[in-house]
């Protein structure tokens, strides 16, 4: 099984080199850490940064310098500040390679809720909507269930949906999981974790073929 | 030319209830905070409110929802306000939530020139609800229009008395697209110049799309988020 660091440290394994990268709150915040020694990649910050750095030192933060949550933050050599139009439109464009989003829900065919639970208080999209509708490649780093035991891989979202057919891939505690027109294409499992208990806690369309390598992080 | 005023209050004087209103700024980095307190003061109600967000509690547009000002909230994201919640489930205020880039885009688009604009974002999703679809080359988009505001109001790093702008860091995020969205837009600056201080080269927002300017003071620049680490990490 992984943990959260577990689940950042394999998502570090799809970066490239020159890859831009937009990482959401929570998990995808952790993949900033496990970079690969002699990679470069840059962060783009959705609030009008690329080349987000570390948290500043005590002392030395600065409140005109922040991330999209809000954190303060610092910026690399060969950093650049826009605003949040340019922002917004690099995205749509698809300029950012790699986008690592949380998730609430994954539908087999690709669709992800994350923003909104029906009852509770309403916060709002932010700018996952965006990131979602325009993104390439999307990885969603999450559990595989949620705090009831129910599972998060599923046939059809029942949350309000954030985006359509946009996941390309899904690492949970539980492995990694490409998303094909199949359905969770399992290709990776976590240590000690078995095809049996993968199976139990997805409830969307499984794909278990060949032999499957176990997770390396 | 005579964009100067004296005072936020002064450049916000003629704002009457029932305005709206574009508010730049994110979280609360890069807020108009003296025009903020100037509205507050002034006690203007009923009023629209295009920002981001909603700020907090006891800072930012948070003032002005404790004195009931707000009628609706235009923004992408508003976790974290308890009296903003209050109010919204209490019925006192309405709430529009826009997805960010679609909300960046009606600002600029308003500035541009641009009627309307088609965007991916929310496609499939509620946001889509009662809009015009369209297929461009395979994929859905869905039609939004340009912002219609009254005033934009918003805070740059430097500025000349021309109007011209400077921002400073990701305190530029939706300042210059709002800056150039207003109908009267009214900036608020850390230092503010004589024209030709500020090089040609380096202007954010040209001056043309800035009616008011007020050398802002005391700002208090709060950080919701202070994330630090230690020498030696």
């Amino acid at each position: 099984m992984l943990d959260k660091f577990g689940i950042a440290k394999r998502i570090a394994q799809e970066l490239r080199d020159g890859y831009y990268v937009n990482l959401g709150i929570g998990i995808p915040t952790l993949v900033a850490n496990y970079i690969p020694e002699g990679m470069e990649v840059v962060l783009q910050s959705e609030n009008g940064l690329l080349g987000m750095g570390a948290f500043p030192f005590e002392g030395e933060e600065d409140p005109d310098l922040i991330n999209a949550g809000k954190q303060t933050v610092t910026m690399v050599n060969g950093a650049s500040i826009f605003d949040s139009a340019t922002s917004f439109g690099m995205i749509r464009a698809g300029k950012v390679d790699l986008t690592v989003l949380g998730a609430m829900e994954v539908s087999d065919n690709g669709d992800i809720a994350n923003w909104k639970i029906p009852g509770k208080m309403v916060k709002g999209m932010g700018g996952a909507m965006d990131l979602v509708a325009s993104a390439k490649n999307i990885i969603v780093a999450m559990q595989h269930t949620n705090k009831a035991g129910e599972s998060k891989l599923l046939p059809k979202c029942s949350l309000p949906i954030t985006g359509l057919g946009c996941v390309k891939k899904v690492v949970t505690e539980l492995g990694v999981f490409d998303i094909t027109e199949r359905g969770f294409e399992l290709k990776e499992i976590a240590p000690g974790v078995s095809i049996e208990e993968v199976k139990a806690k997805t409830l969307g369309r499984l794909v278990v073929e060949g032999d499957i390598k176990t997770v390396s992080v | 030319m005579r964009k100067v005023y004296a005072s936020a209050e002064a450049a916000i004087e003629d704002i009457q209830d029932g305005a709206v209103l574009m508010l730049g700024g994110f979280g609360l980095c890069g807020i108009p905070e003296n025009s903020i307190a100037a509205l507050v003061k002034k006690g203007v109600k009923g009023l629209t409110c295009i920002s981001n967000n909603a700020g907090v509690d006891d800072f930012g547009i948070g003032l002005m929802l404790q004195g009931r000002q707000v009628k609706k909230m235009i923004s992408s994201y508003v976790g974290e306000n308890a009296e903003f919640e209050r109010q919204l489930l209490s019925g006192e205020l309405e709430v529009e939530l826009i997805p960010q880039g679609t909300l960046a885009e009606r600002c600029r688009a308003a500035g541009a020139g641009i009627p309307a604009f088609y965007t991916p974002a929310g496609v499939g999703t509620e946001v889509a609800e009662g809009k015009e679809m369209r297929v461009f080359n395979g994929k859905t988009y869905l039609m939004e229009y340009a912002f219609d505001a009254d005033y934009a109001i918003v805070k740059a790093w430097k500025g000349d008395k021309h109007g011209n702008l400077v921002f400073k860091d990701t305190a530029r995020n939706f300042n210059p697209m709002m800056a150039m969205a207003g109908k009267i837009t009214i900036a608020e600056v850390e230092e503010l110049v004589e024209a030709g201080e500020l090089h040609p080269n380096e202007i954010h927002v040209p001056g043309i799309y800035v009616h008011r300017i007020v050398l802002g003071e005391n700002y208090e620049k709060r950080i919701e988020q202070r994330t630090v680490r230690k020498k030696g990490e």
